[in-house]
């Protein structure tokens, strides 16, 4: 099993990169499970802006969500060309609504950096690290940290 | 994985059918069954486990199973009695060995305290040996509450055990209404008893209601009848054997004159179990076949030898004694699959469902008319589709019966904290219900018990007052009910304290205190929010989960719970679930451009308003006048946040429903769609639970419907309002 929090040195890593709100972000290539296109969704009520919805995945209802609204940027205005990449999170799976894929990068571990105190809390919240590549900067998201919170069980 | 692990998952899964047996053996012989196929397989369960066990090296279990199955094979061998106090140490032995299995599994091992208190128990037995029958008495060896087991050591007596004499015995016997609806007669069966020995016959009328509250048709009497004779108490047993479960019955030899035997507490605790062990010598040697009598006559028996020896002694017994475990089940042939494999073809069939209605909606959209050959095609596939739902679905139906065979375990254990002493009926253990709700029901059946054990049976003392008798009954029982599962739980304890509960109530403010409530409404009081009846919070009851709790996860499972009570003869809980939480029938409903599911069972009717029925309360509550009275409105899409503005409820449709928190409500949608069953998928599995969604589905067109919590919108909409000082529970109409 590979682990993403815990790469052996020397042991490339592939990555799934992607544009969303007009930045490059990529995650570990382990955990997209499949990529499609966009697809209207039914809206959850009483739940978080960046949760688009959920639609209908082979039979299992998959929750949306803006990754760019995540992220505080502007939210995502689909169309036909966005694409929805569907990651798995621990047990469960989730589309995360994005403009367009990218690349898929092959790197050593050490080519990533720690994020940098940027200011902004949710950038440093939901980005485990920045890759550098050429001149591109491309930011590494925890997909892990990105599902709200789930509300404990009041009894 | 591992092979041997593989095997060891099976063995475990063996273990908890095996477990299951020894129970329910152990707890019919416990009622009186005397086939000695029972204690045979009883034996044969302990002692599979215990040759699994081995194999698998989990060696304090095999120690444990060992002193287990050696006092069972004495049993089986005749060399032990089966009287009721050890039947009582059996039970409590087959929990240890529970516990043991339940550790193993963990990769531990059991108790070491609680192990070696029952082994002791269980090498007490084993060395008692033989004990006559005749003036066994009572003597109750149930663990005080420090777990301590205080074991009586027998005496041999051989000479009062000669030949049948005669006895006293107290039957009280007091009939249910189902027993005369079933057609028997009281009188009939105490004239049975009359043909068994000597009879007084006195009648107890002490829960006959005043003329006026009288019901003609329910049973209000209660006999005791004093019985001398010769007969065994089975012989008595038998001629109730056909009203089982329409009355209860309790039957207790009366002291004889009061013997000699006391259980072992002077100096002389030695001498007494040297006494036992001669004793005991004697009547193995007399029980042992003749041609090996000479033999063995002059050796110290089997059973009093010292515990290191009993081992091997007992594996070559149980190896020429023991057939190979469980040979009679073969005949049902059965194959184990894995659940996931059924998960899966349920999943695929669901699919095929939705994959069948959009495929109908397409062709329909395509102008082929209904009776072309195209859509008969679809018709047919339609009902095959649905023909494999259902046989899929019945492939994963499981029979009640793993569930309520765990609670003979717990009714033991909150008997003894409680100090009550209850008996527990089961019934109709047969019923199948859906995978998916036997995985639920296990905990709303648990409270029930508890609250039914803790707050509705009365303490011995108060029961003997009340003219009933000592032991309390606690039914359990499971039904097919128009379509649903229905599960009773009832006692026949104290009933409900109504003007208790309901000053409780009016002090918590959960209902005004001029509010005309009938007995049943004050009955279902308890289950609201805040409140607990039991005055001073008791270990068992009051773990922080109140009978609201259980209401609201009973309705997230779409299924209800109600109590009823008639003071002074019990109270029952009904508990009613869909047979599956794997389908739904549901109205489709259009809210605010979404389609939503509306569950069937929560909707009483679906009506069109005219602009006069509906009254504007305030600046944002309405009412809808149906009939002779006022149903709050609720907006599904304002609720929901779909919309900031009402619907004209004139302008859309209403649907009535009755949600189980706020009582009646009319929910205000745009227009209906139909009926259909629909697949219920989770949300949670991906996400989270949603204020107000129940779960999702998959429409024909391949779109996710979200399905609506009726209760928790309704709630939800209460919640909205400034709290007004309305009731709670809304005055009888």
């Amino acid at each position: 099993m590979h682990q993403p929090t815990n790469p052996v040195a020397n042991e490339r890593r592939e990555l799934t990169s992607f544009w969303a709100g007009g930045q490059e972000y990529c995650v570990d290539i382990m955990s997209v499970r499949e990529i499609r296109g966009w697809s209207a969704a039914t809206p959850l009520p009483q739940s978080p802006q960046y949760m688009r919805g959920v639609i209908n995945l082979r039979g299992a209802v998959l929750p949306i969500m803006d990754l760019a609204e995540r992220l505080d940027l502007p939210p995502t205005q689909p169309s036909e060309r966005s694409v929805i990449i569907v990651v798995q999170v621990g047990e469960r799976l989730v589309g995360l609504l994005v403009d367009a894929v990218s690349d898929i990068l092959s790197i050593n571990p050490d080519q990533i950096q720690p994020t940098p105190d940027v200011g902004c809390d949710q950038a440093k919240a939901f980005i485990r690290g920045l890759i550098t590549i050429d001149d591109r900067m491309v930011s590494e998201i925890a997909v892990e940290r990105l599902l709200p919170e789930v509300e404990g069980l009041a009894a | 994985m591992d092979e041997l692990e593989e095997i060891k998952i099976t063995f475990f899964q063996e273990c908890d059918e095996l477990l299951g047996d020894l129970e329910s053996g152990l707890l019919s012989i416990d009622a009186g069954a005397t086939d000695p196929e029972l204690i045979n397989a009883v034996f044969r369960a302990v002692h599979s486990i215990k040759g699994g066990a081995g194999a698998f090296g989990l060696e304090a279990l095999v120690r444990y199973a060992h002193v287990f199955e050696t006092l069972l094979d004495n049993v089986r061998g005749g060399k032990t009695d089966l009287r009721s106090e050890l039947v009582k140490a059996l039970l409590r032995a087959a929990d240890v060995l529970a516990d043991h299995v339940a550790a193993a599994k963990q990769g531990g091992e059991g108790d070491a305290v609680s192990t070696a208190a029952m082994v002791e128990e269980l090498e007490a037995w084993i060395s008692g040996g033989p004990v006559p029958t005749a003036p066994a008495e009572e003597v109750n060896i149930e663990p005080n509450e420090d777990g301590i087991v205080f074991t009586p050591i027998k005496l041999s007596i051989p000479e009062v055990d000669e030949g049948p004499k005669e006895q006293a015995w107290t039957i009280t016997f007091q009939p249910m209404d189902e027993l005369y609806s079933k057609a028997n007669e009281a009188g009939l069966l105490i004239r049975e008893i009359e043909r068994l020995g000597k009879i007084e016959v006195e009648l107890l009328d002490d829960a006959l209601p005043t003329f006026d509250s009288l019901d003609p048709e329910t049973a209000h009497f209660a006999w005791k009848v004093r019985l001398r004779t010769e007969v065994q108490e089975e012989r008595i047993r038998e001629v109730f054997e056909f009203v089982e479960g329409h009355c209860s019955t309790t039957i207790v030899r009366e002291a004889p004159a009061p013997t000699a035997i006391e259980p072992a507490a002077g100096p002389d605790i030695a001498a007494i179990i040297a006494a036992a062990q001669a004793g005991d010598a004697q009547a193995a040697a007399n029980s042992a076949p003749s041609e090996e009598a000479t033999a063995i006559a002059p050796e110290p028996p089997a059973a009093s030898l010292p515990a290191a020896a009993v081992p091997a002694l007992a594996e070559s017994m149980s190896s020429r004694g023991a057939p190979p475990p469980a040979p009679e089940k073969g005949n049902q042939a059965t194959i184990r699959v894995d659940p996931e494999r059924i998960d899966k073809l349920i999943d695929l069939v669901g699919e095929l469902v939705i994959n069948q209605a959009m495929l109908a909606q397409r062709v329909s959209g395509h102008g082929f008319a209904a009776s072309s050959d195209v859509g008969r095609g679809l018709d047919e596939l339609e009902q095959l589709t649905r023909d494999i739902q259902d046989s899929v679905m019945a492939i994963r139906a499981q029979p009640v019966k793993s569930v309520f065979q765990r609670m003979p375990r717990l009714v033991r254990e909150i008997a003894g904290q409680t100090g009550k002493q209850v008996r527990l009926v089961t019934e109709g253990e047969g019923t199948e219900v859906d995978k998916t709700v036997i995985e639920r029901i296990s905990e709303p059946i648990t409270h029930m018990l508890r609250n039914a054990i803790d707050h509705g049976l009365e303490t011995p003392e108060e029961r003997i007052e009340a003219g009933k008798p000592a032991e309390g009954t606690v039914r359990l029982a499971a039904l097919h009910r128009g379509g649903r599962i229905v599960i009773e739980v009832g006692d026949d304890g104290k009933g409900i304290n109504r003007p208790r509960v309901r000053q409780l109530a009016i002090d918590r403010g959960l209902i005004s205190a001029d509010a005309q409530l009938t007995d049943e409404e004050v009955d279902n009081l308890i289950f609201l929010p805040g409140f607990s009846t039991a005055a001073k919070i008791s270990d068992i009851s009051g773990r922080g989960v109140g009978m609201d709790v259980v209401r609201k996860s009973v309705q997230g499972l779409g299924g209800r719970i109600s109590i009823s009570s008639k003071p002074g003869l019990g109270s029952m809980f009904t508990l009613s679930l869909p047979l599956t939480l794997a389908v739904l029938d549901g109205m489709v409903i259009d809210v605010a451009g979404q389609t939503l599911v509306v569950p069937l069972t929560a909707i009483v009717e679906s009506l069109r308003p005219t602009p006069a029925e509906v009254k504007k309360v305030g600046a944002q509550g309405g009412v809808l006048a149906v009939r002779d009275a006022y149903v709050p409105l609720v907006d599904i899409g304002r609720v929901l946040g779909f919309q900031t503005v009402d619907t004209n409820p004139a302008e859309g449709v209403v649907l009535l429903v009755d949600s189980e928190v706020g009582g009646r409500a009319a929910l205000v949608a745009d227009s209906i769609h139909g009926q259909r069953q629909v697949v219920i998928k989770s949300l949670e599995s991906n996400y989270q639970q949603v204020p107000g969604i129940a779960a999702a589905t998959i429409l024909g067109d391949g779109r996710v419907a979200l399905i609506l919590d009726v209760d928790a919108l309704v709630a939800m909409r209460r919640r909205e309002l400034p709290r007004a000082d309305e009731p709670f529970i809304e005055a009888a109409e």
